[in-house]
């Protein structure tokens, strides 16, 4: 009794979650697709693909512009965040496998892309470029795991391998971060104008990469409060910078795409299609307007509101192109089920668990106090 | 060129019979409330509908360059030499691309099996090899569906229209939709009156995922070529600077 009285508000929200995601997990299990989602055969793909897989996917892509930065790019000043990033992207991926397994209907066929070939299906490509990428990820953070327990000969193997293996995870991402736009290609008929495009894949690497640095910069500004460790103000600012930049090609790019298919006009129609897009172009123009600015980049409480911004409107767009543009093009309407809901949710508060456990126990800050030297004096993190 | 089905709903009377023999070919259940859905599902793989006084069937249009079979991520799906595009469902891991691919919504899912399978047409292949019609070609009272070789079916498609003009359509529908499909429909009004996807590219839709993936490979290419360098001159930088520190020292 003492003990439950004990818990704090979020270790009861994480419970709760986690008992709605296991009794869907059972309905899921038990009653098929059929029974824990509103899918149907005008719409197979909903909430678990629309979010779990392609904003996941997206959210965790701070891990390969982040490993560029630092061990191609040698901007050594950026190695404080590396590792937390790093760790982000691992979990990230691995609980995309997770709602996967949920998602498929026969999950336990989940390797049949390994042996069962078809080169030409953007899926085939995908599969194998999350897959590879995952086992990148993992190999990037084991070293971690050897620091902790302190094992000399493996990490001096990891250290000769680091650089190729940097460079194949920036590959390979560039790949399955622009194919999970690809897999829309294919639906020219389905998918709403003010989606639809060939250059579908492009937007999707482009709002991958801003979203990444919009996850490093809300995930640092969380680890600092939850942690107590200083902000790396100044290295979030130039970051922010490079996010605006990126933002305001891409948007530029966006307008572009729609008026040359003369598909701009849609934008003002009074459709729910139309009042979405609103809405997912105000998330990244909004931040964007305001990133360009000198002193909302400094100001911490400022900058994490933009990357909050950044990350729903980047979500928006992931949903607009696999839910909302679908519709009528499959005409149905689709309101994902609560144990779709449940097992979204669970799978984040687990995500959310999980790092902060390895941020506890693992040596995720350790690289900050030798490079703290060289660096000008951080902020505090405070909201205001 | 491989068999087809051609439908002519000039002739369809709307009697049913079609979906009744494919039920049975494929050991479906078939009742009267199963007639009346008129839409295709994973229990009905061919369905009559009726448009106002006119009848439309719907089954799986077995494209000539199928999206279905394209988009496979395990390649479950495939267009035989002899027209049918068949499905393996031992191969299929259940992410239902297909479903969402298919320009013609075809694949349905068996949503409330736990171990579900997609379920399609595949236009009678085992009979197709031994040289026997479709179920329900067989079926078919009036001939507005028959099956044969698909170059003969378009010729007596135009055969028909070129004697009636005024009874028909002045289209075939199947012939360049999605590059062409092994289904071939006759109608007196325009086909999306009878509710056939209208505005279909002409070319094969997996032309358009091809044109991004055949990029892959100068991808990887190119990728590894600026990431290689960038590495090298950052890092060389870092190595002059290196080597030219103690010789500054000497001089200041």
């Amino acid at each position: 009794m003492n003990r439950l009285r004990q818990l704090t508000v979020w270790q009861w929200i994480f419970a709760a979650l986690m008992l709605g995601g296991l009794y869907a997990t059972t309905v899921r299990v038990f009653y098929g697709l059929g029974g824990a989602t509103h899918l149907s055969d005008q719409f197979p793909w909903g909430l678990w693909i629309g979010f779990d897989v392609l904003c996941g996917v997206g959210l965790a892509a701070g891990g390969f512009t982040l490993a560029a930065i630092v061990h191609i790019f040698n901007i050594e000043s950026y190695k404080p965040i590396l590792r937390a990033t790093i760790l982000t992207a691992f979990l990230g991926y691995s609980l995309v496998v997770v709602a996967l397994l949920f998602d498929l209907g026969r999950p336990y066929r989940i390797w049949h892309p390994l042996v069962m070939w078809n080169p030409r299906s953007v899926m085939f490509e995908v599969a194998w470029c999350v897959m590879l990428y995952t086992t990148v990820l993992a190999l990037e953070f084991v070293p971690v795991v050897f620091e902790r327990v302190g094992w000399q000969a493996p990490l001096r193997w990891m250290r000769a391998v680091s650089i190729p293996l940097v460079m194949a995870g920036v590959i390979l991402s560039t790949l399955h971060q622009s194919s999970l736009g690809s897999l829309y290609l294919i639906v020219p008929a389905k998918l709403h104008p003010l989606w639809y495009t060939p250059l579908l894949p492009l937007f999707f690497f482009l709002s991958a990469l801003a979203v990444g640095f919009a996850m490093t910069i809300f995930e640092s500004w969380h680890s600092s409060r939850a942690f107590g460790r200083q902000l790396e103000a100044p290295l979030l600012a130039s970051m922010a910078r490079v996010l605006a930049v990126l933002l305001g090609f891409y948007l530029v790019l966006r307008f572009w795409d729609l008026w040359r298919r003369g598909a701009l006009g849609r934008a003002l129609e009074n459709r729910t299609e139309s009042y979405l897009f609103v809405l997912e172009i105000a998330l990244l123009l909004l931040p964007m307007l305001l990133l360009f600015r000198r002193h909302v980049r400094l100001r911490p409480g400022a900058l994490y509101a933009c990357a909050v911004m950044v990350i729903f409107g980047f979500v928006a767009n992931r949903l607009n192109v696999s839910v909302t543009g679908m519709e009528a093009g499959s005409g149905t309407a689709y309101l994902p089920k609560w144990t779709e809901v449940a097992v979204t949710l669970a799978i984040i508060a687990l995500g959310f668990a999980i790092f902060r456990f390895a941020a506890r126990h693992l040596p995720i800050f350790a690289a900050e106090a030798p490079a703290a030297a060289g660096r000008p004096a951080p902020l505090a993190a405070r909201g205001d | 060129m491989g068999k087809a089905i051609l439908y002519d709903s000039t002739l369809c009377i709307g009697c049913r019979l079609c979906e009744g023999a494919c039920a049975e070919r494929w050991g479906l259940p078939y009742d009267d409330k199963i007639a009346a859905e008129e839409k295709l599902s994973a229990h009905k793989l061919t369905a009559v509908q009726t448009h106002g006084e006119r009848f439309n069937r719907r089954l799986c249009m077995h494209c000539e360059d199928p999206t279905c079979a394209s988009v496979c991520p395990v390649g479950a799906f495939r267009k035989t030499a002899l027209g049918p595009v068949v499905y393996d469902e031992a191969r299929c891991i259940g992410c239902r691309y297909c479903m969402l691919a298919c320009p013609f919504q075809v694949p349905a899912y068996t949503w409330n099996s736990r171990l579900p399978v997609v379920k399609k047409c595949d236009m009678c292949y085992e009979r197709q090899q031994a040289g026997l019609a479709t179920a329900c070609a067989e079926a078919c009272p009036t001939g507005a569906t028959i099956s044969g070789e698909r170059d003969a079916l378009i010729a007596e498609a135009r055969r028909r229209i070129a004697e009636n003009p005024g009874q028909y359509y002045d289209r075939i529908y199947g012939i360049e939709e999605v590059g062409g499909t092994s289904v071939l429909f006759l109608s007196a009004v325009p086909f999306e009156e009878l509710g056939l996807p209208a505005g279909l590219p002409r070319e094969p839709l997996p032309l358009l995922t091809w044109r991004a993936l055949s990029h892959v490979p100068d991808i990887v290419v190119v990728g590894t070529v600026l990431l290689g360098g960038v590495w090298w001159i950052t890092h060389r930088r870092e190595e002059v600077a290196a080597a030219e520190a103690p010789e500054k020292e000497k001089a200041a």
